[in-house]
């Protein structure tokens, strides 16, 4: 029998405390649309996305509406479009990202990934044309995602690759200066990515996935908030991390079911449910307020981390017995500027570049959405880039950098909508241009000898 | 199958009669309510079964939220399995 606790704390999630399944995604595979026809190679991946994900929004909508559940989005996420362009030229390849566009915008998805290379160890032909082309693609559309994937713990970090996307960031920056930079906003640096993520700006349908598949990303900062702060300030850490496991669980079930719905509604095999507490810039809906409920001043302050470590360990380890297969980026995500609590401690100077690149040495993702000075250097930009993705290589884990050049530091950058608005953080005056001048890869990490 | 319906919002004559009688009109059978009242404020738990429902459950949910927004209600029509996902192993 349903109890009635059960069933009000559930509509008071979702009512007061903002839960929500964050996305959403469908992968499509693009690899038999091959073509060295550009524009037979675009009509084929149009009817395929078209074909697939015709009911995606429509079937999203029907579960909100039965199980009263909000969806906030439903996406696309296609084959690394890399491998499409071994034969296609510069302008093929952004007639590819304006093909993913329409057929985003006629789908109603809000965005589609997967204008994405992986090259950790060197660029093929079509990642060179790829590369080459994103910050026209992304300043000639309004829907796409593009990533790349620079470094692995396998492989080592590409630092060609991390010179060169110094140097897109920049020109993407120019190239969209019109509207506060927003292609950075949809340009992810990855090292170690996940093929199975749902969230964007990093998704994209892997190598090994299925033909299609549907993977979910959840949400709820802001349930975990109203539980810490119910429980108060007597509890200790123990058994604060208790409450963020069974929270955790709670909101992961949900998810699960509705991954289940959406993979039997639409006859597309279920893949993975991301185990993430991803913010929105909703007042309340902020990873920051969870760390300071558990009792920091401001997030950013000593002690940071470690709220942070213990906070990712917990949604893990309270979603991994919700879900049946879990994957993605799994974990506390801390986008600066979709994040109301981030976006106050960044601007009273709580935040620095510094402290955030510390924290995501233990949670998931990395520096992601941060406005910096329109006038950083690409070296500047490349070392910032190489310091979070040697993180993630050392530590065995997905980081990622997400950053917009833009204004000036103190200035507020308004994005709009989800992207929310960053305050533009002061950055290192010294420059790594040597360094970064010098190419090549630095090799993968030793495995063993852990200190 | 069962869908719960809560319903929330200021004391009135016909509140219960209102909700029962779209749930009669579309074929949703009422299987037990848990109903109080503290001080001016309403709230109902309806666990319904849907088995043998006229219309889509989807339009059903929106003549529940019509309902509401006449009564200045809050009503939440929602599948049972939300709720057991969430609180059952």
């Amino acid at each position: 029998m349903l109890d009635r606790n059960d069933i009000f704390e559930t509509i008071n999630m979702i009512r007061e405390e903002s839960l929500d399944v964050r996305t959403i995604t469908m992968g499509i595979s693009l690899f038999d649309c091959q073509s060295d026809n550009e524009d037979r190679l675009c009509s084929k991946i149009y009817d395929k996305i078209m074909f697939h994900a015709k009911d995606l929004v429509k079937t999203g909508q029907d579960i909100e509406k039965e199980y009263g559940i909000p969806i906030i989005h439903k996406r696309v996420s296609v084959t690394p479009v890399s491998l499409m362009c071994g034969n296609i030229s510069y302008d093929g390849a952004v007639k590819i990202a304006k093909t993913l566009d329409n057929a985003a915008a006629e789908l109603g998805v809000n965005f589609i990934g997967g204008y994405s290379a992986l090259v950790q160890k060197g660029f093929s032909n079509g990642s060179r044309t790829l590369l080459s082309a994103i910050p026209e693609a992304l300043a000639t559309t309004e829907r796409l995602c593009s990533s790349v994937n620079v470094a692995s713990t396998k492989a080592g970090i590409n630092m060609d690759a991390v010179a060169e996307m110094g140097r897109i960031i920049k020109k993407t920056a120019d190239l969209t200066a019109d509207r506060s930079a927003i292609g950075c906003a949809k340009l992810v640096v990855f090292a170690n990515v996940p093929e199975d993520n749902p969230f964007m700006a990093g998704a994209f349908h892997g190598m090994g996935e299925p033909e299609t598949v549907i993977n979910v990303g959840v949400s709820g900062p802001g349930v975990v908030v109203s539980a810490l702060r119910r429980a108060g300030n007597s509890c200790n850490l123990t058994e604060i991390a208790e409450i963020i496991k069974k929270t955790a669980f709670k909101i992961t079930r949900m998810g699960q079911l509705v991954a289940m719905l959406a993979s039997e509604r639409l006859g597309v095999p279920f893949g993975i449910v991301d185990l993430s507490l991803a913010p929105t810039p909703a007042i309340g809906d902020s990873v920051a307020y969870i760390l300071e409920s558990i009792g920091l001043e401001k997030c950013g302050c000593p002690g940071t981390t470690a709220a942070l470590a213990m906070l990712n360990d917990a949604v893990k380890k309270g979603g991994v017995m919700a879900s049946s297969h879990v994957g993605g980026l799994s974990g506390a995500f801390i986008p600066v500027s979709e994040d109301a609590g981030m976006i106050e401690a960044a601007k009273c100077g709580a935040l620095t570049l510094e402290k955030l690149e510390a924290m995501t040495a233990v949670c998931s993702v990395g520096l992601d959405m941060i406005a910096i000075p329109g006038d950083t250097s690409e070296a500047v930009i490349s070392g910032i880039i190489a310091d979070e993705i040697a993180i993630g290589v050392v530590n065995t884990k997905t980081t990622a950098v997400r950053l917009i050049p833009f204004g000036k530091a103190g200035d507020m950058i308004t994005f709009g909508g989800l992207l929310g608005e960053a305050p533009v953080i002061p950055v290192s005056q010294y420059s790594p241009a040597t360094m970064i001048a010098r190419g090549g890869r630095i090799p993968a990490p030793i495995q063993s000898l852990k200190n | 199958m069962r869908a719960v319906i809560s319903v929330i919002g200021c004391d009135s004559v016909g509140i219960i009669a209102k909700v029962s009688k779209v749930c009669a009109d579309y074929g949703v059978n009422i299987k037990d309510i848990s109903q109080t009242v503290l001080e001016k404020y309403f709230s109902m738990i309806m666990i319904t079964e849907i088995d043998k429902i006229t219309i889509p459950f989807a339009e059903f949910v929106d003549q529940m939220n019509n309902l509401a927004k006449e009564n200045g209600l809050e009503i939440h029509t929602m599948h049972e399995d939300i709720f057991n996902a969430m609180h059952k192993i």
